[in-house]
């Protein structure tokens, strides 16, 4: 048993394929037996590994999910940033350029527009909730952005940690969000030809959810999505800390 | 070769990163702005361009599609270590934040993709 560990553990990246491969092959099990198909498979590994990652952050008390249990420390490598964008970026081989060029305007202002909408609902919660000092609405705002654009503002404004949690689990809430409930609504919004990804890229703007979401949707649209998805951060982090505080300091 | 496809591939993400970081520098923000987009942008105005100009080969390309191919496992992996806990744990505010966000959120894909043709 223990050879049996250190061998799983010295090839912590192989052990975490052959993980991800199990579970997308139960996914793809459970979809085609007890969906008959009608949920795709994809979206059910990806809430596969969110419950598998809530398992083992209750057994080890960690924040990074499966990666947390020694052996199966290589799927933090392999869902990592790092092989995380190289495959984004490989998904743009063969999407083509007129199609984005063709449908440039609507994910440039989408992108704005999101930013903009998830800011002022999130803000609006915190308002419900009670919150009532600028710092704070503007963090947690920050947060319902993206839990990048939440830490990034509450570090900037000097609001306490605990808010900055706060946002971070707000962000975290929406990613996960974005993740599960993209295939289920995939029809009723159109989201099924470039133009609407790149919409809904803009949109949403969690690179991690954006990018579950379209994969399990159809991987043919993840570039479009991903391409105005990658800006949406940046976008955040460039106006909710300035103008955004400066509007809600301005109000309160 | 196998390893060419791969190795363009690289190299646009690498730029890519490198420009977002430049980008972030020049905004003052410690955050990669649109890195893999501007990488994104590279490895399309390339592979548009290699079709017209020079080829890179079937067993090349396989270089890039084999990652293209496994995005999906890796985003499975990516969910498998998200914080779910944390995302749970954030109280009902956080919860009710999100849910209220990406509902309105979703509301508006169909409106903004008719409304900009």
């Amino acid at each position: 048993m223990e050879l049996f560990k250190e061998v799983l553990i010295q090839n912590s990246l192989i052990t975490a394929f052959v993980f991800v491969g199990l579970i997308v092959y139960i996914a793809y099990l459970i979809s085609e037996k007890l969906t008959r198909g009608k949920f795709h498979g994809s979206a059910l590994a990806i809430i596969l590994g969110l419950i598998c990652a809530y398992i083992a952050g209750v057994f080890t008390n960690g924040e990074k999910g499966v990666s947390d249990i020694a052996i199966l420390s290589g799927v933090g490598l392999l869902g990592g940033s790092m092989l995380r964008d190289f495959a984004i970026v490989a998904t743009a081989y063969g999407a083509k350029f007129s199609d984005l060029k063709a449908s440039g305007a609507a994910g440039i202002f989408s992108l704005f527009f999101g930013v903009t909408l998830s800011f002022i609902f999130g803000a609006l919660v915190a308002i419900l909730f009670g919150y009532d000092d600028p710092r704070s609405i503007t963090t947690i705002g920050a947060g319902t952005v993206t839990f990048v654009v939440g830490p990034i503002t509450g570090s900037a404004l000097g609001a306490d940690s605990e808010i900055i949690a706060l946002s971070i689990a707000a962000g975290l809430v929406k990613s996960i969000l974005v993740m599960t409930v993209t295939p289920l609504v995939a029809k009723s919004i159109g989201l099924n030809n470039p133009k609407s990804a790149m919409v809904f890229g803009g949109l949403m703007g969690t690179n991690s959810g954006v990018a579950a979401g379209l994969a399990a949707v159809d991987p043919k649209l993840v570039p479009y999505g991903a391409m105005t998805a990658t800006f949406y951060t940046a976008v955040g982090c460039l106006f909710v800390p300035s103008i955004f505080f400066f509007l809600v300091d301005t109000i309160y | 070769m196998v390893i060419y496809g791969i190795t363009i591939l690289g190299i646009c993400t690498l730029l890519g990163l490198l420009a977002g970081k430049l980008l972030g520098s020049l905004f003052g923000i410690d955050a990669n702005v649109g890195g893999i987009g501007i990488a994104m942008f590279l490895l399309m105005y390339l592979s548009s361009s290699l079709n017209t100009q020079f080829t890179i080969g079937d067993i090349s390309e396989k270089g890039i599609s084999f990652w293209s191919l496994i995005y999906i496992p890796i985003v499975v992996a990516m969910a498998a270590k998200q914080n779910v806990i944390g995302a749970l744990d954030g109280g009902l505010m956080a919860i009710v934040g999100g849910i209220i966000v990406v509902t309105i959120s979703f509301i508006f894909v169909p409106i903004i993709t008719n409304y900009k043709k």
